[in-house]
């Protein structure tokens, strides 16, 4: 008489069982990994999301003529050269008159950033019909009023051990009263190059460098690293010397990214006596450390394009490069992008070799191109991460929501490009 | 019908030359041999069929007529393998030609992952067989029809190869095969994942092709082979055990393997 029962045994019980467990191991594998990932985002967003604005103060500025262009030529290089210093204090007497000694004054002037004389240089360049006129205009307050209005400063603890003493919190709260003092947008975190006050200091200049030097990286890597791959891939016949590139590849790509900076340094610099601490180098040694991944992607890509389809094109009469240019590259290109981009990605992410070739000096200026000295994202994050100005650690997570946002987007796009390249079938 | 058929293939075959030859040819992957020391004639405008238990070498063999072997790395042929007189394997022979003389067809039906237009169009385009646009179309459309697939697709001509059946993708690669104009057309198992009602129709399309091209056939079915070849090659262990008239070989065959073969004991 055969078995025909349906009703589960204890022997398939267990063997559900088994299988139940091992669901739940798999998700709550994937649960830890998760919480950290959003226990990160958390961390960074609650910390970075304050330097998106910043404290300004208002004063009532007159752009007196007699103290900007004396002689009223309205040149450019003489209102480069003003003093804008007296029009602020002079404001801020009429707020605090009470502040009559000089170290009172002093004082006072030190709620307003000491980058404020270049912002109101600046207004006056860029609109010369502001001098003889007064208006109010909202100035970057220092680090430590920004703080002090995010909460960020315990107004509780010994004066002495603050840099913002109780007269200055006074002060400030007679501008809240007044309505002086403010938060806005901080506009400046998107268009200043570094600084060595927090409240003036932005990401432009490094993401700048981070966009000259991967836009080097990509020209560099791209095409030899599709060329290599398809060489290798299609043409090479498998030899010593075939095997021999092939380990040293795979070598390449585990090499630390640290050992291509040194060899950045070795050659580019003291041998070719390229530009030190521009994007130039900083490409070039991210474009030797994107390379081996972009060719080894490239060919596991070229290799999954099926033989047949190589087979139909041979068979029909093509050359071997027509075979190649017309059907495997073709069908390969979009992984071969998607392959590129990611590599790009990491490339973004990277700071030791950059630390190498000397993009890691402070660097005010905002680079106009690939020759001039610049820093990247993360080696930016990494400096401001450095600084002892209490200012700085909400910019730090600031420039690395904007950096996790470039490589989001990047990978969005390596996405975007698949799909889209891929329907053409 | 038939009797008429094959009435005039017996007249034509006391005149005709054979377009193909091989002599003595082996074939080694590295060190192993799949062709042990094979001559085959292949008559011009007939079918010929080579069959044989699997792994035997038809494939390889099939292989050697347009120089796919060269593909494989390891694969060596030797040997002498004539078409129209000339030795294909001679260095002054440039593949590209030979391949556009002698055509092929894949076991699996392989379209190119582009329209069913580009399909066809790709072969004569890089061999510039046409000097305008007008030309290539029409070149295109002729071969779809000789393929027998014009009608089922002359209003879909943009559609992907791919979209369409697995009978009507391997009738796209046949006329794929045609556009180029070759002279033979080599078929390796062209029906094996094929229902029959497409089987039917690609053994009719052949039937037709005859009278331009000479066709070389790898097939699996027996039925099949007696029923669309002239000669038939029976392969075993990659040695030529017995080549000769279709009929013949199917009615009385000389060799002991090959009636074991035909009537199922081995395979
Ligand atoms: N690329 C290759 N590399 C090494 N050996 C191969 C290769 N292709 C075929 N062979 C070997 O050569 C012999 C003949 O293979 P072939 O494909 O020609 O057989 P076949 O007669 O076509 O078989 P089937 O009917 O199964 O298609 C087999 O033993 C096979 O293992
Ligand atoms: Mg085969």
């Amino acid at each position: 008489m055969p078995d025909l029962n349906l009703i589960t045994s204890d022997q398939l019980k267990k063997r559900h069982a088994k299988e139940a467990r091992f669901q739940w191991y798999g998700r709550i594998a994937i649960m830890i990994s998760l919480s950290f990932l959003v226990f990160m985002f958390v961390a960074i967003f609650y910390r970075g999301a304050g330097a998106f604005q910043q404290t300004k103060i208002g004063l009532d500025i007159d752009f007196s003529e007699a103290l900007i262009d004396p002689q009223g030529t309205r040149d450019a290089e003489v209102i480069a050269g003003a003093n804008f210093k007296p029009l602020i204090t002079k404001s801020l007497a009429q707020v605090f008159p009470e502040a009559a000694n000089r170290a009172d004054k002093r004082a006072v002037y030190k709620l307003i950033s000491s980058g404020s004389v270049f912002e109101l240089g600046n207004m006056v360049k860029d609109n010369p019909n502001l001098i003889g006129t007064s208006r109010r205009v909202w100035l970057t307050a220092t680090s430590e009023v920004d703080l002090f209005m995010k909460g960020k400063i315990d107004a509780d603890i010994d004066e002495a051990l603050r840099r913002l003493k109780d007269s200055d919190i006074a002060r400030i709260e007679m501008l809240k009263d007044s309505g002086l003092i403010k938060r806005k947008f901080n506009t400046a975190l998107f268009t200043n190059g570094d600084s060595r006050e927090p409240e003036m200091a932005g990401i432009l200049g490094a993401a700048l460098g981070s966009f000259f030097s991967l836009l080097i990286c990509f020209l560099i890597s791209f095409p030899l690293g599709i060329l290599t791959a398809v060489y290798l891939e299609e043409y090479a016949k498998k030899s010593r010397i075939t095997d021999f590139i092939e380990v040293n590849i795979n070598n390449l790509a585990a090499v630390p990214s640290i050992v291509f900076g040194l060899l950045g340094l070795s050659i580019f610099l003291n041998f070719f006596h390229l530009p030190r601490s521009t994007p130039l180098v900083g490409g070039m040694v991210l474009a030797l450390m994107t390379l081996p991944t972009i060719i080894i992607a490239s060919r596991s890509i070229l290799r999954s394009v099926p033989k047949s389809i190589r087979d139909a094109a041979l068979g029909l009469g093509a050359s071997k490069t027509q075979t190649t240019f017309h059907h495997v590259v073709p069908l390969a290109l979009p992984g071969m992008l998607t392959g590129t981009i990611l590599g790009m990605a990491r490339a973004l992410g990277e700071t030791a070799p950059l630390l190498m070739i000397g993009m890691v000096a402070f660097i005010v200026d905002i680079p106009k191109g690939v020759t001039d000295v610049a820093t990247s994202l993360p080696v930016q994050i990494f400096l401001w991460a450095d600084s002892p100005e209490k200012g700085f650690v909400e910019r730090t997570s600031a420039a690395i929501i904007v950096l996790l946002i470039f490589l989001v987007l990047m990978n969005l796009l390596a996405v975007y490009l698949r799909r889209k390249l891929e329907r053409r079938w | 019908m038939a009797g008429v058929i094959d009435m005039q293939n017996e007249t034509e075959l006391a005149v005709k030359q054979p377009i193909m030859t091989a002599k003595n040819v082996d074939v080694f992957y590295g060190k192993k041999q799949a062709i042990d020391n094979v001559s085959l004639d292949i008559p011009e405008n007939e079918i010929t069929s080579l069959i044989g238990p699997s792994g035997c070498g038809k494939s390889t063999f099939l292989r050697c007529f347009n120089r796919m072997n060269d593909t494989i790395d390891s694969c060596k042929v030797s040997g002498k393998i004539e078409f129209a007189g000339q030795d294909i394997y001679s260095p002054k022979v440039d593949v590209v030609a030979l391949r556009a003389r002698i055509g092929m067809v894949f076991q699996k039906a392989n379209p190119f992952p582009k329209s069913i237009f580009e399909n066809v169009a790709y072969g004569p385009r890089i061999h510039d067989l046409s000097s305008s646009k007008d030309e290539l179309e029409h070149i295109v459309i002729t071969s779809l029809k000789r393929a027998g697939l014009y009608d089922e697709v002359s209003d879909r001509l943009d559609d992907p190869g791919t979209s369409l059946s697995g009978g009507q993708q391997q009738r796209l690669c046949i006329a794929r095969a045609i556009a180029v104009d070759p002279q033979i057309i080599l078929m390796d198992e062209p029906c094996s994942a094929l229902d029959p009602i497409a089987t039917a129709i690609i053994e009719e399309l052949m039937e037709s092709m005859k009278r331009d091209y000479t066709i070389v056939i790898v097939t699996h079915s027996m039925a099949q082979a007696a029923r669309i070849s002239q000669k038939t090659a029976f392969f075993h262990l990659g040695k030529v055990i017995e080549y000769g008239e279709t009929d013949k070989m199917f009615t009385s065959p000389d060799n002991e393997l090959t009636q074991n073969y035909i009537s199922g004991r081995i395979g």
